[in-house]
């Protein structure tokens, strides 16, 4: 096209035209973070934000983790008198939703916003200001929520907040609306990410990435986010359908005019389905990330993996019913959804045959992060085996909403998601902080988390089958639950012991741990090809990949891209399917824009709790923010 | 680690157009994710008017002569659009500008013809659950068409300004996508709301 076009500019400086300390400072300070508050809040370094997303979600795993603490010191003895049925709502209430939506999700794809970039080769996010804009959302939802729980107008409605318990009829007061609303920012902020991915993988793959040489850690994230993308526009209109319900008196959900209150049921599980494979799929992908490395081959199946991450993502879509086999469905849909419920462990199933087979014919090295790993394992297939006997329709009925829900669904989240997680802390520590975490202290935090996390929720199947149902406040004496219950409540004692330990590990080992080197594990992936932690920039060179594997192929030296600019933001974008370099195109500098952007969104969210006008006013507020980001004020293409 | 060059990528164009740009991929991840929530709104209402014997419920259809109108604006408009985004690939600044200032005309009337036809409703939002859901189908797309004017506004100042040339042409583009995404969202939405009701 025009001749303006890819004229090279000769008075900018490439980086074929410095080497060694000199470009890594240079493109250090062309990428770097400004010091100071402005600074911090301006940034748009995607290791900067990834980091503070994942220290973040794990606060709120904190605070989730308290308030699951005192629900089980409640229920330690029958007939207890510390927590009182309004609280105890509340408390349920506040678990289950920080959980679901403060950290599993976050924290999956806090590590995404970490990671992907590293193991792609490339230099930031796509939308580096979207991710920080998304970022800061997330943590006004959050916080919004945790606020006011402190003020006493926490929610109590359940995480999935079913109407009509939730309508403005059964629920005055503000406790759904902010449930409502923090789900709104939630989900915002969770749709950002994912779309940052999903451009981020197919464009900004190092040359010669091709499709099945992609990490599996970033076919997991990159799946996961078409699942967020499908999905959460369900629950966002749900949560948006019950705050206008609420404040400005639809009948959406309302019976007596014509609405209906399944409706919400289908809205929800359409989204709360998929959510617990939007949380167990990158789990995988962590998993296969630390088989891969501590087996010392390469992954056995590839191909069968990234179909079954796909099949998976597909059939996840074909079950939200299955959670409500109670409501009286027709006879024939049911069984349709018990048959598509057990088909999803066909590629699970396929999933765990390649894990093992990687072991195998491997030479496993047993340090912590495959500890976690094979905990997973154990405790991931118990899980399923009770999700089979839930899947069926019979059982399901008997069973449901008792206790031995709750230790299925615990089985699954804490089994197929924190165990991986815990284990891709300890795996990528040493590329984050630079240094490695304390082996034995390690073994000691696996072996308390697993032995607690089975005394803790193993004796609730049992609790479940005689009977115990969920969500209640106390129970009697006479029902003879008292042993098991003891029991369990000790074991979550262990469980959150273990983590005292964990945080214990963390904190030191930043400051005493054993300085980790670009590739303390003698991994193949790209993120292992810089220094730990990364340089602002990510690479000095842009590396040129030609194995799934690059780092043990290449071992002495990096096949590397020259030619992009030292002084511009630049990085390579590339064809989708073959990742030739297509293009150098600027990526964006910092800008204070985007957090104020959030504060703005915070309010006017906040403010539409209490008058709908708020969202009219706000939404001029958020508009004008808007410009004054996307404005290319100092853009660097401009100044020549 | 050493480094070994083995690609020049120094004389790689700096932007390009379409789905060569990663901002076009971005465009159509949020159309995806929008007309998602357009898809599942439409269910709710299908969903509830199957439920309902009668629907719509004790209201009249809505009137249709507004709604067409903006249906036509928002299908002619397409032309310009069409415009310019041909003379952003060109890079032919005078002609996008003329082009994104006709866009920009189309786009204030829909909005200005949609106030009118939010008044041939018939019914209020809160009478009953078909209005309710009436009322919010329609306001989910004003809201995207709204957006669109705006950032087509921001758009069009942009390429009066010092900022007019290179990757700002393959913004014409995508902002020419997003609002073809605006307008084809809305013919489903528009056979649902108001002929559904008259078949
Ligand atoms: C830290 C250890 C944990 C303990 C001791 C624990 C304990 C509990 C208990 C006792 C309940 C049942 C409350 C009731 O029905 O009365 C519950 C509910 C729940 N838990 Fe956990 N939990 C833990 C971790 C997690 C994690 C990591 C997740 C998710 C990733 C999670 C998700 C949920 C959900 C979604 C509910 C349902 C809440 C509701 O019914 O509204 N939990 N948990
Ligand atoms: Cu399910």
């Amino acid at each position: 096209m025009s001749e303006a076009y890819a004229a090279p500019d000769p008075k900018e400086l490439r980086d074929h035209q410095v080497d060694g300390p000199e470009l890594t400072t240079r493109l250090a300070r062309t990428w770097g973070t400004k010091r100071g508050l402005i600074g911090a809040l301006s940034t748009v370094d995607h290791k900067i934000i990834g980091r503070r997303y994942i220290v973040t979600a794990f606060l709120f795993l904190f605070l989730g983790g308290l308030a699951a603490a005192a629900m089980r010191l409640q229920l330690a003895r029958p007939e207890s008198r510390l927590i009182g049925p309004d609280l105890y709502n509340q408390l349920f209430t506040m678990h289950g939703t920080t959980m679901m939506f403060l950290f599993a999700v976050p924290v999956m794809e806090a590590f995404a916003v970490y990671l992907v970039p590293l193991m792609l080769g490339t230099r930031n996010i796509a939308f580096p200001r979207l991710n920080a804009f998304s970022y800061y959302v997330y943590v006004f939802g959050g916080l919004m929520i945790w606020v006011a729980f402190m003020l006493n107008i926490g929610a109590d409605v359940g995480w999935f907040a079913y109407v009509p318990l939730s309508g403005p009829e059964f629920s005055p007061g503000k406790r759904a609306d902010i449930w409502a609303q923090m789900i709104t920012f939630t989900e915002v902020s969770a749709l950002a990410v994912a779309v940052e991915i999903v451009v981020t993988v197919p464009k900004q793959r190092a040359p010669g990435m091709t499709l099945d040489r992609i990490p599996l850690f970033v076919w997991s994230v990159f799946v996961t986010s078409f699942l967020i993308i499908f999905a959460m526009p369900a629950v966002m209109l749900a949560s948006t359908f019950l705050i206008l319900d609420r404040l400005i008196g639809t009948h959406i959900f309302n019976p007596a005019e014509g609405g209906d209150a399944l409706l919400w049921q289908h809205l929800f599980w359409f989204f709360g389905h998929p959510e617990v494979y939007i949380i167990f799929l990158p789990a995988t992908g962590m998993v296969s990330a630390i088989i891969t490395t501590f087996s010392r081959r390469k992954t056995f199946g590839y191909l069968a993996l990234v179909l079954s991450l796909i099949a998976t993502g597909f059939l996840s879509f074909g079950l939200w019913v299955h959670h409500m086999f109670t409501t009286g469905l027709p006879q024939l849909g049911a069984s349709f959804f018990t048959a598509s419920s057990m088909m999803i462990a066909i590629p699970n199933g396929i999933q765990i045959f390649c894990w093992i087979a990687t072991l195998w014919d491997g030479r496993p090295v047993f340090r912590t992060p495959l500890l976690f790993v094979l905990g997973f394992f154990f405790i991931f297939v118990a899980g399923g085996l009770s999700g089979i006997m839930l899947a069926s329709v019979p059982l399901d009925t008997q069973v449901h909403d008792t206790y031995f829900v709750v230790a299925h669904f615990h089985y699954v989240l804490i089994g197929g998601a924190v165990f991986p997680l815990l284990g891709a802390v300890y795996y990528w520590y040493p590329k984050i902080v630079g240094r490695l975490m304390d082996e034995r202290i390690g073994r000691w935090h696996f072996w308390l988390a697993f032995v607690g996390f089975n005394l803790a929720f193993f004796p609730m199947h049992i609790t479940g089958l005689m009977g115990m149902p969920r969500r209640v406040y106390t129970y009697q004496h006479e029902m003879g639950w008292d042993n098991l219950n003891l029991l369990s409540s000790v074991g979550a004692l262990v469980f959150f012991l273990s983590f005292v330990v964990f945080l214990w590990n963390v904190i030191t080992s930043a400051r005493k741990g054993a300085v980790a080197g670009d590739n303390p594990w003698q991994a193949g992936t790209l993120e292992w090809a810089t220094s730990s932690p990364p340089p602002p920039q990510n690479f000095d060179r842009i590396p040129v990949v030609t194995n799934r594997e690059p780092l043990w192929a290449e071992r002495e030296t990096l096949s590397v891209a020259a030619g992009l600019s030292v002084d511009n933001r630049e990085l390579i974008v590339s064809t989708v399917s073959e990742a030739r370099a297509d293009l150098r195109e600027s990526s964006p500098e910092p800008s204070v824009w985007p957090f104020i952007a959030a504060v703005a969104t915070g309010i006017t969210f906040i403010g539409s709790i209490f008058t709908p006008w708020a969202a009219v006013w706000g939404s001029l507020i958020v508009g004008v923010t808007l410009i004054a980001w996307f404005w290319p004020k100092g853009a660097k293409e401009d100044e020549k | 680690m050493k480094h070994r060059p083995v690609l020049d990528v120094s004389e790689l164009p700096t932007y390009a157009f379409g789905a060569r740009s990663p901002m076009w991929w971005g465009t159509l991840g949020f159309c995806v994710l929008e007309g998602t929530g357009f898809a599942l709104a439409a269910g709710a209402y299908l969903y509830l008017a199957f439920l309902n014997p009668q629907w719509p419920l004790s209201a009249p259809p809505p009137d249709l002569i507004w709604s067409s109108l903006v249906t036509v604006v928002l299908i002619v408009s397409i032309i310009p659009n069409y415009l310019s985004k041909k003379f952003a690939e060109k890079e032919d600044l005078p002609r996008v500008q003329v082009y994104l200032i006709v866009v920009l005309a189309f786009g204030l009337a829909a909005i200005g013809l949609r106030f009118l036809e939010f008044g041939g409703l018939h019914v209020k939002w809160d009478q009953n659950a078909y209005g309710s859901l009436l009322w919010a189908l329609l306001g989910l797309h004003t809201v995207h068409i709204i957006t669109d004017v705006v950032d087509t506004i921001v758009l069009t100042v942009l390429m009066f300004t010092r900022h007019a040339h290179g990757k700002r042409f393959s913004d014409v583009g995508d902002n020419a996508f997003y609002w073809n995404f605006v307008v084809l969202s809305w013919l489903p939405i528009y056979a649902l709301l108001y002929w559904g009701p008259r078949l």
